[in-house]
């Protein structure tokens, strides 16, 4: 023991000329861990160029709300890069790391790059899916992650939503009646999207699946890209993935201006670019059109047509919400 | 301390006191601040959390499987147990050792196995689906996992008292005219019962908190299949802390019940053998 304390302290003071340069930890949800395993060494390279400092960055995945939740608890997250803005307002909220306002302190409201729920279906299109009106049909199988515990089912449900309500004559009631048909065909409710993308391409289970764009992509990268294909909508929700600095520990860390760089550099043309790769659509005009191709125009509408997410997770995914009054419904069935 | 006199082994104060704080230490402190944090819920809403009517189903399914998953387990488990121990074979160890398997594999790995295995299109899943039978992604579905994770527990806490059990009890029965069944019944079934019992209530308890392997192959259909514990991370889900640890406690309670009960079982055929004072 005696000879154990000054190896200790031999060892912390070894470490601490490391001291200088940045460690961030950026606590991330499931299926950006692709993304930023390519973007990580850009702006490592980027950094230390800029600042002739070297910068680690370490990656936690999981759940969106899973992960926040850590991050509330105490996990010492630098940054959040989120699926959903609610889990970064439940960290503002909740564990008051983050100071409001952090959708106002980058462009875009903080979302460097958006994705949209799109239809993917068995090679050759056997059931001919086309919209999503499609999938109410009697015989069709629709596999969509449960709306009570991932984001990914959330969008879905708001996108079957509004593209319900838009249509000529729609209005609240026939938009629900139109996700109750839309759910009465969902045979398995997986917790979150990588779960739901097994149940379909694994398991071989259910007509079409829906989910983000970009996992569309890695569902390729996956599984190749002979089994399926993808199919947009008429119409689809702009799923806009929100980035936040957490205020209390990067200033307690003297991470702050490491960690700031790390989001701005999203913004940058090679950030912009790495996520077209990775299917995430750009904001920067030059490199969507640049990667314009694989991504078809599709008509969007965004989650502050439901009075934003606040409003939208209360009224439609919270106990006894919407959701749960669509669940109860089918199960009277 | 009028019960200290009863033993001659000295270190009695020491070493309940040691109990006392490790079981605080380790069980009773999560525990308690469990239910400190609900008690920041009064009452009418406590209740309205606890007894709304998808919370309601998911106790059915969870404590149905549950049940289901010991009492097979209870049966089969007895058997595994009695092969083990009564009849040499070759490669009896190996069986030995695959008994405690369920125990060492990730949870969640032993669901997404079985979930392969019984889909629609899996290796026996194919074979169920034209019978219009389906097993993953139904309530089935989670009694086969809640067995599979099960299973060690009769086994293990069965097999040390058929081990000791003397044979020579079982050739006297025999040799005063008792038939097979009535040694079975007469003399084995009571002296391995409260291990039965035991390796029965661990089960169930086991089975009740499950939640790694059932969520993968319970397709978590509202009403249907839906277990109480995803119920507690739809509430994290949405941030409800409180919420969760209502149902949590509820849980609590419920399982703590009825081990006590079992327990009491337990106790009471003990006596009744008279092998405990």
């Amino acid at each position: 023991m005696r000879k154990l304390i000054p190896a200790l302290l031999l060892s912390v003071f070894a470490a601490a000329p490391a001291l200088a340069d940045v460690t961030l930890l950026n606590v991330s949800y499931d299926v950006m861990r692709d993304f930023y395993k390519d973007y990580n060494p850009v702006f490592a390279k980027h950094y230390q160029a800029k600042f002739n400092d070297k910068v680690t960055i370490q990656q936690s995945h999981g759940g969106s709300s899973k992960q926040a939740r850590s991050v509330i608890d105490g996990l010492e997250a630098d940054v959040v890069t989120m699926n959903q803005s609610t889990d970064i307002d439940a960290i503002v909220d909740k564990g008051r790391q983050i100071n409001a306002g952090w959708e106002k302190k980058f462009p875009n409201e903080a979302a460097p790059f958006s994705s949209l729920q799109v239809l993917i279906v068995r090679k050759g299109n056997p059931k001919g899916i086309k919209d999503w009106n499609d999938l109410v049909k009697p015989g069709v199988q629709v596999i969509v992650p449960n709306p009570k515990t991932s984001g990914n089912g959330r969008y879905t449900f708001l996108a079957a939503w509004g593209y319900a309500a838009k249509l000529p004559g729609g209005n609240d009631a026939k938009a629900r009646e139109f996700v109750t048909g839309v759910f009465r065909n969902v045979p398995v409710l997986d917790a979150g999207g990588r779960a739901a993308t097994t149940t379909f391409m694994q398991r071989n289970i259910g007509d079409v699946l829906v989910t983000f764009e970009n996992e569309a992509e890695m569902i390729a990268r996956e599984f190749g890209r002979g089994g399926f294909e993808v199919v947009y909508p008429s119409v689809s929700i702009d799923a806009d993935l929100p980035v936040a600095v957490v205020d209390k520990v990067v200033d307690k860390k003297g991470t702050r201006k490491a960690a700031e760089a790390y989001l701005q550099y999203l913004w940058s043309p090679e950030g912009q670019e790495v996520a077209a790769q990775n299917y995430l659509r750009p904001r920067d005009k030059a490199v969507a059109a640049k990667y314009a191709k694989q991504f078809p125009a599709v008509k969007l509408f965004g989650i502050d047509e439901f009075g934003g997410w606040k409003v939208a997770q209360k009224k439609y995914f919270d106990d006894g919400g919407i959701y749960d009054q669509v669940a109860a419904t089918i199960a009277k069935k | 301390m009028a019960f200290k006199q009863h033993s001659v082994l000295p270190g009695f104060k020491l070493s309940l006191g040691y109990t006392l704080l490790y079981l605080s230490l380790i069980v009773l402190l999560p525990l308690a601040a469990l239910i400190i944090k609900t008690s920041h819920l009064d009452w009418a809403a406590f209740w309205s959390i606890v007894t709304e009517p998808r919370v309601m189903a998911s106790y059915k399914v969870t404590f149905g499987t549950s049940l289901l998953a010991a009492l097979i387990n209870l049966v089969f488990g007895l058997l595994i147990a009695w092969v083990l121990v009564r009849y040499p074979f070759p490669g009896k160890r190996l069986v030995d050792a695959l008994v405690d398997l369920p125990f060492a594999l990730p949870t969640a790995v032993a669901g997404i196995a079985l979930a392969t295995i019984y889909a629609p299109n899996g290796w026996i899943g194919q074979w169920f689906e034209p019978l219009g039978l389906k097993i993953a992604f139904t309530p089935l579905g989670i009694v086969l996992a809640l067995t599979f994770i099960t299973l060690p527990f009769v086994v293990r806490t069965v097999q040390p008292v058929l081990q000791d059990l003397e044979k020579e009890l079982e050739e006297a029965a025999a040799s005063l005219g008792a038939t097979r069944g009535q040694v079975f019944y007469k003399i084995i079934v009571p002296t391995i019962l409260p291990a039965l019992l035991t390796g029965f209530a661990m089960a169930f308890a086991r089975a009740i908190g499950e939640y790694g392997s059932v969520i993968f192959i319970a397709g978590n259909m509202p009403y249907v299949s839906e277990i109480t514990p995803l119920m507690i991370i739809s509430k994290l889900e949405q941030y409800d802390y409180l919420g969760a640890t209502a149902i949590a406690c509820v849980m609590l309670a419920v399982s703590f019940a009825l081990l006590l009960v079992i327990n009491g079982l337990q106790w009471w055929t003990a006596k009744r053998l008279g092998r405990r004072k």
